[in-house]
């Protein structure tokens, strides 16, 4: 253990030194984070909607203010023209258009049915998905709104108490965000894929440049054991991460005023044995690559693969089957899923312990693996 | 001083063989170097020098063949190995961004000796190579010559029983290399044995004795004079180009 | 008749080009790389990543179970888009389910929910959505919202006397594959990749090694120097385009309703920007680290999340969009989407297309003359 002592000593002392690698750890993940926190939105603001009302009516216009004073919608053209509509939309000027055709009101008024036409730019898909979805809140609601109205004044028309018809009452209630904020529910993903990257990119690039210098031929002909030596690197590096992390997490709470519902303490320690297998994954990259270049490329290969399938940015039950059997391989999917359901459910260690436990597992199981792999012997 | 159990010889080769795949890098070397013997281990580029060095050091298994450094077993007892030679590569490998004595401290601390021979032996090195002015410098802005000396105290920092130099005096001026190989005879002094590469041959001249492999093989073995009479030449060089002649 | 200096200018230039592609080429794990991320990603959004949501875990709170709510919960069944995950007696335990990523979805029945349906009584339904994810929550609230619909009409109860009936029509994606918006932007992503970064790293490695300076005593002029590093990774650049594009439409169809020249052009002018930058930063890093650390932060990392490549542009805050406007990326990803996703012309493109030459030729003469001061 003296040995280690004195490789922690010189690993310390290198990183203090570096003045590059301080940059890295203490301001590029405050940047990356302020940054990523506000670009990292698929929140859908307003859509610009064009509309061609061919009815004007009362009706027709209502709806349209509806839509614009729902605050999802700004209006963004309108004429008697689809063609004008049509050309707005390949000038990226409208993304939506709302068609209301002739006879709206007067067919709500006779048979109590009316259609009105949509047409959205999905060229982004997800988004238009969304801002369907408003569109039909918005639209359903006119429409619950008028048949009220009907009804109560059918009543007051027939003076007598309007025949009880069966009817449901549905309330919506939107748990944990209320608001609707969307850097709530990225910024925790946004972190966990902050140390994973520079966890396991700093590993991968440190040892592997060792290795380019010629340094690590030098420790192979010493004392120094494997275990030694894994040791004397990974763990200044996985308390470098560590601090990132509780760094990232003080901005995400006083800048981005996410909510810290469950434990801070809890969600550390789940980062501390998080780190263990993403350090260990940045090792296993450092006995593949030759040079510094190729650790960084590999690394970024592994990185998005795991970071696509970790429903970090696409919800993790969109995939099919067989991707999210993937997903569960995935430890970044689990570390995410924590962080999220502790820090915006405030759950507690054991709901969140099956996750806990499996990311134990991988942590050990890589890290196995990737010190067997690091042969001491330079072939 | 670390020695190895009996009389045995510092570095005992028998019949050594490493291939690579159907490429043949070393043939079946023999030679021994005795205790405090000063070994010059010559040989062109890709002859199979670098690749014998890593067998010897325990970073190679041999496909074949018996080696002993130190008198311990290459195949089995690499462990022991490493704790009784010392070893100075090419490329110098001190940490660049570490001072003068935190690369002493560090590498007396990883070879296992204690704080107060750490304290003693940092002093004698520093002071020994004159680098008391710059003991708190690092390493990256010390010239070219004492870092080399520095690497290699360094690498004799635990009075190993032998230690490898590979080209330790790359790109160094002459006066230099003089006060190093100054500095290689008190190390052989103290008993420790030295086998040093090197392709400046005008070094060899300064070894006990020469091995000079070619392709794989050692094809000459003896001390400089000895070498110089059976090939009949003044000078080490050209007994090197006499031999390397009928490969080319 | 031949001077002697051109025979001096054509044949070092060459040769040097040469020996630049035999240096990418023998580096087989980075280019390995190269070629199989894209794919993989292109690979990836088609079939794997998708926002649709599917397999809506249901808790249903029925706390006085009858016809009525056994047809509800019939109904939800049904379909593939749900399935009844727990019926619990009450809403206790809808919390821990939650907080155990156990359900997405909790629909409350009011007691004696039938008994009050006949009567004409209001009969609640109260629909809880984890909104952690807002867009997911938005959705499947709206699609179980379709469902009480349905379940409304069957029961001859009534959400309100009136129905518009909103056709929707999703233009030019109707499948809402997020392929089709992501392949532009892996394209940005690739050149960037090997014209910014690998150039830049290319370059300063050379710079720290030292060949670079027996390069420049050589008959090689500067500009050549920079010309004989840049081709070589233009063309792989270029080649991986074509891998990427090719992919994306053999196995998903994805469109190229435009014109494919026209995006070769824009590609191109986009690799000489990209290449400008790479070739900024090797001059004015000193090492081969720090050349990757510039490189990674000054066009990596714009690329991929200030570039609308991921992230849209539009849903940033309004500071951070003013940003977006020196990233260059952003004015290719729209070239790029405009060109496959709806067929348009330069006509359309032109504002785009002269700021990417107005960055080309600022940042080239930039490059060239940051690289000719380092070594006068």
């Amino acid at each position: 253990m003296r040995t280690l002592r004195f490789l922690l000593r010189k690993e310390y002392r290198q990183i203090v030194r570096d003045r590059m690698m301080l940059a890295q750890i203490l301001i590029m993940p405050v940047i990356q984070l302020l940054l990523l926190a506000n670009a990292a939105t698929f929140e859908v603001t307003r859509a610009r909607l064009y509309t061609v009302d061919l009815d004007h009516t009362v009706t027709s216009r209502a709806l349209i203010d509806r839509l614009v004073s729902s605050g999802r919608f700004e209006l963004a053209g309108s004429s008697a023209s689809m063609a004008l509509a049509d050309a707005a939309m390949l000038d990226r000027r409208a993304g939506v258009i709302a068609r209301i055709p002739r006879d709206f009101e007067r067919d709500l008024m006779r048979v109590d049915a009316a259609p009105v036409q949509l047409i959205l730019d999905a060229k982004d898909g997800a988004a238009a998905a969304v801002t369907r979805s408003y569109a039909n809140a918005i639209v359903t609601d006119y429409a619950a709104e008028l048949g009220a109205a009907r009804a109560g004044g059918e009543a007051l028309a027939l003076g007598a108490p309007a025949v009880a018809m069966p009817h449901v009452e549905v309330r919506s209630r939107a748990w944990y965000n209320p608001e609707l904020d969307y850097q709530d529910y990225m910024v925790p993903g946004i972190l966990v894929e902050l140390i994973t990257i520079a966890g396991t990119l700093l590993t991968a690039v440190n040892i592997t440049r060792e290795k380019e210098i010629g340094t690590l031929d030098q420790l192979n002909v010493t004392p120094v054991t494997r275990a030694q030596f894994i040791a004397g690197k990974l763990i200044p590096l996985w308390s470098i991460a560590l601090i990132e992390f509780g760094v990232g997490l003080a901005v995400a709470a006083v800048v981005f005023h996410v909510p810290m519902r469950g434990s801070v303490a809890l969600v550390v320690g789940v980062a501390a044995v998080y780190l263990v297998a993403a350090l260990g994954i940045g090792l296993w990259v450092s006995t593949i690559a030759g040079t510094q270049q190729q650790a960084m490329f590999i690394t970024f290969f592994l990185m998005l693969i795991y970071l696509l399938m970790s429903g970090l940015f696409t919800p993790l039950r969109s995939m099919p089957a067989w991707a999210q059997w993937i997903a569960h391989l995935n430890p970044v999917m689990y570390f995410v899923r924590i962080m999220r359901d502790v820090l915006m459910k405030g759950a507690g260690p054991s709901d969140i312990a099956p996750d806990v436990g499996i990311l134990i597992v991988y942590g050990a199981v890589v890290f196995t693996l990737a010190v067997r792999q690091y042969a001491k012997r330079s072939a | 001083m670390t020695q190895p159990p009996n009389d045995e010889p510092a570095i005992r080769v028998h019949e050594l063989t490493r291939r690579f795949g159907s490429f043949t890098a070393v043939r079946a070397i023999s030679f021994e170097v005795a205790r405090g013997e000063v070994f010059g281990f010559l040989g062109a580029n890709g002859a199979g020098k670098t690749t014998a060095i890593k067998m010897l050091t325990g970073l190679l298994l041999p496909t074949s063949g018996d080696a002993r450094v130190a008198g311990f077993d290459v195949y089995r007892e690499t462990e022991s190995i490493r704790r009784h030679i010392g070893y100075m590569s090419q490329r110098f490998s001190l940490y660049e961004d570490l001072t003068v004595r935190e690369n002493i401290e560090f590498y007396g601390g990883i070879y296992g000796l204690s704080d107060e021979r750490i304290a003693t032996r940092s002093t004698e090195l520093i002071e020994g190579l004159g680098l008391r002015e710059a003991r708190n410098t690092l390493v990256a802005s010390i010239p070219l010559g004492w870092k080399q000396k520095l690497a290699f105290s360094v690498a004799v920092i635990h009075d190993p029983a032998v230690v490898f130099l590979d080209e330790p005096t790359s790109g160094v001026d002459p006066i230099t290399r003089r006060q190093f190989w100054e500095m290689i005879y008190t190390a052989a002094a103290r008993g420790i044995t030295v086998f040093v590469t090197t392709h400046y041959m005008d070094e060899a001249e300064y070894c006990d004795r020469v091995s000079i492999m070619v392709d794989g093989g050692i094809a000459a073995l003896g001390t400089p004079s000895e070498l110089k009479r059976q090939y009949g030449v003044g000078a080490i060089d050209d007994v090197f180009v006499r031999l390397a002649r009928p490969a080319a | 008749m031949m001077r002697a200096s051109d025979t001096s200018r054509r044949g070092p230039l060459v040769a040097f080009m040469v020996k630049e592609v035999q240096h990418i080429l023998r580096d087989r794990q980075t280019l390995t790389i190269l070629i199989l991320m894209p794919l993989l990603q292109v690979l990836l959004f088609g079939y794997a990543l998708r926002t649709d949501i599917q397999d809506i875990r249901v808790a249903v709170v029925d706390p006085s179970p009858d016809y009525a709510t056994l047809a509800f919960r019939n109904r939800l069944g049904a379909t593939d888009r749900f399935r009844i995950v727990d019926v619990l007696p009450d809403a206790s335990r809808l919390e821990t389910l939650f907080r155990r990523n156990e359900a997405d979805v909790g629909v409350e029945l009011a007691p004696r929910f039938g008994t009050r349906l006949a009567r004409g009584e209001p009969a609640g339904i109260q629909l809880i959505a984890d909104a952690s994810d807002p867009n997911g929550g938005t959705t499947m609230a709206a699609y179980v919202n379709a469902v009480i619909d349905d379940f409304a009409a069957q029961m001859g109860a009534s959400r309100g006397a009136v129905h518009i009936a909103l056709d929707t029509r999703m233009r030019f994606n109707p499948t809402l594959a997020s392929v089709n918006l992501f392949v532009p932007g892996l394209i940005a992503l690739v050149i960037t990749l090997v014209s910014a970064l690998m150039t830049a790293i290319s370059l300063s490695r050379e710079k720290e090694r030292g060949t670079l300076e027996s390069l420049l005593v050589s008959p090689l002029r500067p500009w050549q120097i920079i010309v004989g590093k840049v081709l070589p990774y233009l063309a792989l650049g270029l080649t991986i385009v074509l891998l990427v594009l090719a992919a994306a439409w053999v196995v998903f169809r994805v469109p190229f309703r435009g014109s494919l020249a026209l995006l070769l052009g824009e590609a191109l002018l986009y690799t000489l920007v990209s290449l400008a930058l790479g070739v900024l930063i090797a001059a004015r890093t000193s090492s081969q680290r720090s050349a990757m650390l510039g490189a990674l932060v000054g066009t990596m990392m714009p690329n991929a999340l200030l570039s609308g490549m991921i992230f849209p542009i539009a849903s940033m805050p309004a500071w951070l969009r003013l940003v977006t406007y020196i990233v260059p990326a952003r004015w290719f990803i729209v070239i790029a989407r405009g060109v496959m996703l709806e067929g348009v012309g330069v006509a359309n493109l032109w504002v785009e297309t002269a700021v990417l030459v107005l960055m080309t030729v600022v940042l080239l003469v930039a490059a060239v003359r940051s690289f000719d001061a380092r070594l006068a």
